[in-house]
């Protein structure tokens, strides 16, 4: 078997980008005309939705901006059918985070040691990949008989995901670590354990947090589909009784909800990025910062 | 293949008859090195020039423990190289100080795997930095240094583990001509009085020349040893001075007519190759 048995492979929202991709550099200003053209397009697009559904479109189907947002003055000041809203927003941000933690812990375990050893990875490549292949949001399912309804077979199907994601990157990177920078560490004297904390880990460290931005995402997707298929609370269960209601507008606030999530996730891992790749030359290319 | 330098104690390093076989993709194997017999003595700086991709960065690799030989044998200090022998320091071709780290903790890395305490190996780290003259510089990342000062870094990072077998190729490569002058006197000046053995690989022969107690030439690929030329030439020497002299034109010129045959064989089987 050839050594590239196991690469990395598309995942649901398309693998994460290559390390080069997603740096970025902290403490750059925009100019202000970038500010005002954003807000600019929000208010277009908002006051558009708003005005088409107070004339052409029917607003039972496709709900409108005021009422979205009334939905979530409702939720936060007098609670949601299913509880006070904190109480189902800690639930599925504690699925999540359980997931995203232990999901990247053994990513980056397994995929460093199958990347710095070419055995174990050709044994375990076609297990690998066929495990990759099964349609994960599925298994959820299983999940709900295996664990029942409580937390952790959210937990689960959120490590599903959010495992292969970094498992591949992590992989990639340790198997991608410059020759000549182990062979020197290994001649000043280092030993297995040093070489893999001092030279492998932080050269595969790009490859892993890129991996990290899109497994937050994975991991609030994998609560919130675990959610839906069965549990007694968090948003997957908001959103499943708004879709139960016909209630477009509750299920617009849940979406809304899970982004900020979701988006607080991501600047946190880009500042535990910035922190981790402080090392690095400022780069050029890296301009337009998505 | 006759041994002109010889001592009475055991050598440092001694190669036997090593030969080197890669595996490549199409199953023959390829020879890198091919029965190479070579003694370095204790305090001993052997210069090694040879036509490209001939295989003398094949030879350190043996010596270092990296790559194991296919055929012959190889001793560091009278053991058979198995793994990597203690008292091994390797300056290798491509930059390879670890660019997540500043240069204090780089130099200091050697110390740090040996379990040195962290005061103690910053202690002697900044001592080190202080003498390869990068004083001031301890808390820079390696992007944030000139190619020469990175040179410096991997030089202390070598040295400061006081290897009794220092390996160096074509350390200086990448140097302009000035920097690499005054780099070579530092080298020297640093390696004097360690007792270390040296093997230094370039394509400079005025640099090889400059440098060493014996010049070894080796043959176009597959490389085996091809001549040795012993340097009797003062030391201290100063890189500057020495290349006028008349013995070191005189050497220069011998060594070059035995290299020029090899190097032109290269680039022939180079050109036949585009043809
Ligand atoms: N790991 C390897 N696998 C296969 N072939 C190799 C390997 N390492 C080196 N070679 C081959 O062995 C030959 C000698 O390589 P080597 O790096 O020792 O040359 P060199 O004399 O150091 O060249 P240069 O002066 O350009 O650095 C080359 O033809 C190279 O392609
Ligand atoms: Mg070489």
């Amino acid at each position: 078997m050839s050594h590239d048995t196991i690469t990395p492979v598309v995942t649901e929202a398309g693998r994460a980008k290559p390390p080069t991709m997603t740096r970025k550099r902290a403490g750059r200003r925009r100019p202000w005309g970038t500010y005002a053209v954003r807000v600019a397009l929000v208010v277009v697009w908002l006051g558009s939705w708003e005005l088409a559904a107070r004339t052409v479109i029917d607003p039972f189907y496709y709900s409108m901006p005021s009422k979205v947002w009334q939905r979530l003055v409702d939720w936060f000041t007098e609670g949601t059918s299913q509880g006070s809203i904190w109480t189902n927003i800690a639930a599925t941000l504690e699925e999540a985070v359980l997931g995203f933690v232990i999901g990247t812990l053994a990513g980056v375990v397994l995929g460093v040691v199958l990347g710095r050893s070419r055995f174990i990875a050709d044994v375990l490549a076609p297990f690998i990949k066929g495990a990759n292949a099964i349609p994960r949001i599925v298994l959820a399912s299983l999940f709900v008989i295996w664990f029942g309804l409580g937390m952790s077979s959210k937990v689960a199907t959120a490590f599903v995901l959010v495992f292969f994601a970094v498992f591949f990157n992590s992989f990639q990177g340790a198997r991608e670590v410059d020759r000549v920078l182990v062979d020197n560490s290994r001649i000043l004297g280092a030993s297995r354990w040093q070489l893999m904390r001092s030279v492998i880990l932080p050269s595969a460290t790009s490859w892993i947090l890129a991996s990290m931005h899109v497994a937050f995402g994975f991991a609030l997707i994998g609560a919130i589909v675990g959610e839906f298929t069965g549990a007694d609370k968090g948003l997957g269960l908001l959103i499943n009784h708004a879709q139960g209601n016909f209630d477009a507008a509750g299920i617009y606030a849940g979406m809304l909800i899970t982004t900020v999530l979701a988006l607080v996730a991501e600047w946190l891992i880009t500042q535990l990025e910035v922190r981790l790749t402080s090392w690095r030359p400022p780069s050029h290319t890296a301009s337009a910062g998505v | 293949m006759t041994q002109i330098h010889s001592t009475g104690s055991r050598p440092a390093i001694s190669l036997n008859g090593a030969t080197k076989r890669f595996g490549t993709k199409d199953g023959t194997p390829f020879t890198a090195i091919r029965d190479v017999t070579l003694d370095v003595a204790a305090g001993e700086f052997v210069s090694i020039v040879g036509p490209t991709g001939c295989g003398k960065s094949t030879t350190l690799s043996l010596v270092s423990g990296l790559e194991p030989a296919s055929e012959g044998t190889v001793e560091v200090a009278g053991q058979p190289v198995t793994g990597i022998p203690d008292g091994v320091g390797y300056m290798f071709q491509a930059d390879a100080v670890l660019p997540w780290k500043n240069v204090l903790d780089n130099v200091a890395l050697g110390l740090r795997y040996r379990g040195v305490a962290r005061r103690d190996a910053d202690e002697r780290a900044r001592a080190w930095i202080q003498r390869v003259g990068l004083a001031g510089f301890e808390d820079r990342y390696p992007h944030q240094l000139s190619g020469g000062m990175r040179k410096r870094v991997a030089m202390a990072q070598s040295l400061i583990t006081e290897p009794s077998v220092l390996l160096l190729d074509e350390p200086f490569g990448a140097l302009d001509v000035q920097t690499r002058e005054l780099m070579q006197d530092e080298l020297l000046g640093l390696w004097s009085g360690t007792g270390a053995a040296c093997v230094f690989v370039t394509h400079d022969l005025t640099e090889a020349i400059t440098l060493a107690d014996r010049v070894v030439v080796m043959t176009a690929g597959p490389a085996t040893v091809k001549d040795i030329v012993s340097v009797d030439l003062p030391r201290p020497r100063s890189a500057e001075e020495i290349r006028l002299t008349p013995d070191f034109i005189e050497l220069y010129k011998r060594i070059w007519d035995s290299l020029r045959e090899e190097v032109e064989i290269t680039r022939a089987r180079g050109a036949s190759r585009v043809a």
